[in-house]
């Protein structure tokens, strides 16, 4: 008996039931056990008896749990599918259960500080690289599990409900963490694409949530085609040039979890990223913008870090920071713009 | 002779202002407390180092057949990549044979690679053989290449000349130093001082003589000068543990003196000239076989001297990564225990004085950060330099303190006392996990290169934390960095060749900024980011005079001196920027 239970395959755990985490357990559900974690009881308790939530389907053989002891036991394999707000806590919440053989996969897209205790961005002065954590430097620093991957890539959740054909990419420094993504993940209508540079991928998803704020700006400038172009290029070599500071390679960004995310998003007038700039193009404040979203904008947090990171460094990202002077420093959109316009951008291309 | 004069306090006085100031004092009123370690293996027929000597014929050949294995399973059995293999190892061998003789090789070389050659033209011209055969062919020749490596590797370890050179070192040294110390005839017989004033062994000794009882250490020390690999030697016999492996460059083989050291502290030979797979396939199936045979081991993983003086920052992860291999081979053989459990100990070796340091510094400049090939030439070139140098050492002081770290299992967490590894909160972890997928323990050669890149980032780490600053570390990194302030605009070749005699610093403006820079030292101390000298507590003035006569104290041209005026200046910059190094990356360099 004891021997027929270890023999048995072990489920895939999915941490967090947000949009993102629901079309992922069920894309899991069509090959593996599927187990999901969600904080709720009542949650909790929906999918196990009617296989709903929040108005989503979830895949009948889905189970769901609370205790996050549970889930490590029963998973050796765990997908965080978690907002980056509640990144941090739910990462602490596991770390007592995971144990080195784990292997966690994070589809957030966000950045985390590390601050000493009592410190935030308002009171350091400066923001060094060893300040700002991605998420998978979160885990590594949270918890015991060392092997780690991220998904990225143009993955709007309400496309891949609807089964629509896309892609995205596992990014891990271990091939057997990339390998045992796309066995689990890959499909007729979902290719999975392997990438060692998981820096690099995860800031690729950071830093498009940027160029997204302004995308949506010059949308509710009501700006056409060729402005969008301009943004989307420009935005690329920005990022390229920030990722490269923080870490990542340039590679990664002309990837799929780059300018795939990139002109996904941009284009995208559903983002809350999107939905933001546009916003803020049509004359509303931040705070606003901010008092009616129900969820975060990710971006407004990343131009903020971002912002201060490359003044402690002393490089240029001119669409950061004249967002950042947009969203904080009562700049307006206009003026931002008419500095882009002017700004010194000589050379097209200067990173490869 | 001024190293006698120390007794006297009027005569130590007055030549204090002139000449090297001797430490004597200032190590006796460190509280550094002098333990007498017993052995941990009474018996040495116990030791795994003899007991590997006992053996060495048939571990030889295993480690051979493991070699041969491992090439074989790199050129995936394919007899053409095999054969391209070959002939390359051959003729990278013919043009070392040529071009870079040492003294150490074996007279029969060329005729085995001239075999090797004939064989190979036979194998390639011989029409009659078919795809198997001619593999087989192939994988003959191979295997009489990885048996010469694995013998020539071998060390040759005999546990009398061991006894010997330790009585030897230990012996010889007290009484020379009890010589030099204590004035008149009868000194030669006194014990009032002994190696261990001189030497100071500080850290988790206790720590890593228990666990060398329980499990297998890998010692992994910084490397700053050739003496590193005696002083090692003689440290692990101090404290009771029964000697370690180690690869030892083979150019130290090529003077007598070393060589008869190297063997008898158990060195097993790393040729660096040869670059070949096989070569490097022989040298880590030998380094993991004598893991998992339980032998403690020590690797520089530095690879060679630091050339810039700097805390090495990246290291060398070919034998590192043997560690792992062989931990998750102890795994795999169901060794999960904490006798099949692998302790990796960092050590930091700190000195006032490096030997080398002109001829490393002026290498490390010329080849300006990039990994050539370069002839080895150093000033350790005789035996009789070397006596020279020890002599001197001896009689004159500049004192050597080596600071045991904590250890770690193989993927760099700390341990307790009974050998659990211990995740960042103190929870009990089990190693073994790192090494499972779908619930068994596998063999994935990518993973176990990431975790080698791990436990390499965690050593540099856990060097910087134990590395012991000293009074003249403090003084040339104060001074270099003063220098390098007042021309922002120079690059460090040009700062370099600065002429010497128009650099003045004022001695006040010299105080203080030593002043705030020890501050911030006390500060990264109290956070457990760095370790201090004793000597540091004493008051400024004493700390820079105690600097000042010590670094590179032996060099002709001395890295720091004082003029007339009592104002500081330099003999040689790049010595200076040499000694500077020491405090390379903790960031005191914003301070200025």
């Amino acid at each position: 008996m004891a021997l027929r239970n270890s023999s048995k395959p072990k489920k895939i755990g999915v941490v967090g039931v947000g949009s993102f985490g629901t079309a992922i357990a069920n894309m899991l559900a069509e090959k593996s056990d599927v187990m999901v974690y969600a904080r709720k009881e009542e949650v909790v308790a929906e999918i196990n008896s009617v296989h709903m939530v929040a108005g989503r389907e979830l895949n009948p053989g889905i189970q769901a749990t609370s205790d996050p002891e549970k889930l490590c036991k029963i998973c050796d394999i765990l997908f965080f599918m978690v907002p980056s707000t509640g990144f941090l806590e739910a990462v602490r919440n596991f770390a007592p259960f995971l144990y080195p053989y784990h292997m966690i996969i994070h589809g957030t897209k966000g950045l985390a500080l590390n601050l000493a205790p009592g410190e935030n961005l308002d009171t350091v002065k400066k923001l060094k690289r060893s300040q700002i954590l991605t998420m998978s430097e979160v885990i590594l620093q949270e918890t015991v599990a060392i092997r780690v991957g991220c998904l990225a890539g143009p993955n709007i959740s309400k496309e891949l409900i609807l089964d629509q054909p896309a892609a995205t990419v596992v990014a891990s420094k271990y091939n057997e963490v990339i390998l045992e993504g796309q066995r689990l993940l890959r499909s007729e209508r979902f290719q999975v694409y392997g990438n060692s540079d998981i820096i690099g991928v995860e800031l690729s998803g950071v830093l498009k949530n940027i160029i997204a704020i302004a995308s949506g700006a010059l949308a509710g400038l009501g700006l056409g085609e060729n402005a969008k172009g301009l943004l989307i290029s420009r935005g690329m070599v920005e990022m390229v040039h920030l990722s490269k500071a923080l870490g990542g390679s340039v590679q990664s960004v002309m990837g799929l979890a780059g300018i795939g995310d990139l002109v996904t998003t941009c284009n995208s007038v559903d983002s809350r990223n999107f939905t933001v700039g546009f916003r803020l193009a049509k004359g509303e404040s931040l705070d606003q913008i901010l008092a009616t979203m129900d969820e975060v904008a990710e971006g407004v947090n990343t131009v903020r870090i971002i912002d201060s990171f490359i003044k402690t460094v002393g490089i240029r990202a001119p669409i950061t920071e004249n967002l950042h002077r947009v969203l904080f420093e009562d700049l307006s959109i206009e003026d931002a713009l008419q500095f882009l316009m002017k700004y010194p951008f000589s050379v097209d291309v200067d990173f490869v | 002779m001024y190293a006698l004069s120390n007794d006297l306090p009027l005569g130590r006085a007055f030549f204090l202002s002139l000449r090297p100031f001797h430490n004597q004092h200032a190590t006796l009123d460190e509280n550094y407390i002098k333990h007498r370690y017993d052995p941990i293996i009474p018996s040495k027929e116990e030791w795994p180092v003899v007991k590997l000597a006992r053996e060495r014929k048939e571990f030889v050949k295993k480690v051979a057949d493991l070699a041969e294995s491992r090439v074989l399973g790199l050129t995936g059995k394919n007899p053409d990549i095999l054969k391209e293999e070959l002939e390359t190892t051959l003729y990278r061998e013919k043009l070392r044979i040529k071009q870079n003789p040492w003294a150490v090789d074996p007279d029969d070389e060329s005729l085995f690679w001239n075999e090797v050659k004939t064989s190979l033209l036979q194998v390639n011209t011989d029409s009659s053989l078919d795809k198997a055969k001619r593999f087989q062919a192939y994988q003959e020749i191979l295997h009489s290449i990885t048996s010469r490596y694995a013998e020539e590797i071998a060390s040759n370890f005999k546990a009398s000349h061991y006894k010997f050179t330790r009585r030897v070192v230990t012996y010889g040294f007290s009484r020379l130093l009890n010589a030099a110390r204590v004035k008149g005839f009868k000194s030669i017989f006194s014990n009032q001082y002994t190696l261990q004033d001189k030497i100071q062994i500080t850290g988790q000794t206790d720590q890593i003589r228990d666990l060398a009882t329980k499990g297998t250490i890998v010692m992994v020390p910084t490397h700053f000068s050739n003496l590193d690999s005696i002083l090692i030697g003689w440290i692990i016999s101090v404290l009771g543990m029964p000697p370690f492996i180690y690869g030892a460059g083979l150019n130290l083989f090529n003077i007598s003196i070393f060589a008869y050291f190297m063997n008898a502290l158990g060195a097993y030979k790393v040729d660096r000239r040869k670059k070949n797979l096989m070569y490097l396939e022989t040298l880590k199936t030998y380094s993991k076989e004598a893991i998992q045979f339980g032998c403690h081991s020590l690797f520089f993983p530095g690879g060679t001297r630091s050339r810039s003086g700097m805390i090495e920052s990246k290291l060398k992860l070919g034998l590192l990564s043997t560690a792992i291999e062989a931990q998750r081979a102890n795994f795999q053989n169901g060794i999960s225990d904490i006798s099949g459990k692998i302790f990796i100990v960092p050590v930091t070796i700190n000195y006032h004085f490096v030997l080398e340091a002109p001829g490393l510094i002026q290498e490390h400049l010329s080849l300006t950060g990039q990994e050539r090939y370069y002839k080895e030439n150093d000033e350790f070139s005789t035996s009789y330099k070397i006596s020279k140098f020890l002599f001197k050492f001896f009689t004159k002081g500049s004192d050597i303190s080596v600071s045991i770290g904590k250890a770690m299992d193989v993927l760099g967490n700390y341990v307790d006392q009974n050998g659990n590894s211990l995740d960042k909160r103190g929870r009990k972890i089990d190693t073994r996990d790192y090494f499972i997928s779908d619930g068994k323990i596998t063999v994935d050669q990518q993973r176990e290169e990431e975790y080698t890149n791990m436990l390499g980032k965690r050593i540099v780490e856990e060097f910087h934390l134990i590395n012991r600053v000293f009074s003249s570390h403090l003084v040339s990194f104060v001074a270099f960095e003063i220098i390098r302030s007042k021309n922002v605009k120079l690059d460090i070749f040009d700062l370099i060749r600065l002429p010497e005699e128009d650099i003045v610093i004022p001695f006040e403006e010299f105080k203080s900024i030593c002043q705030m820079v020890l501050n911030r030292i006390f500060e990264l101390k109290a956070q457990g980011k760095i370790d201090a000298a004793p000597h540091l507590s004493r008051p400024m003035d004493e700390i820079i005079s105690h600097g000042i006569d010590n670094v590179g104290m032996y060099h002709a041209k001395r890295p720091l001196v004082r003029d007339k005026e009592g104002n500081i200046a330099t003999e040689d910059m790049s010595l200076l920027y040499f000694y500077h190094n020491r405090l390379h990356g903790y960031g005191l360099e914003k301070l200025f």
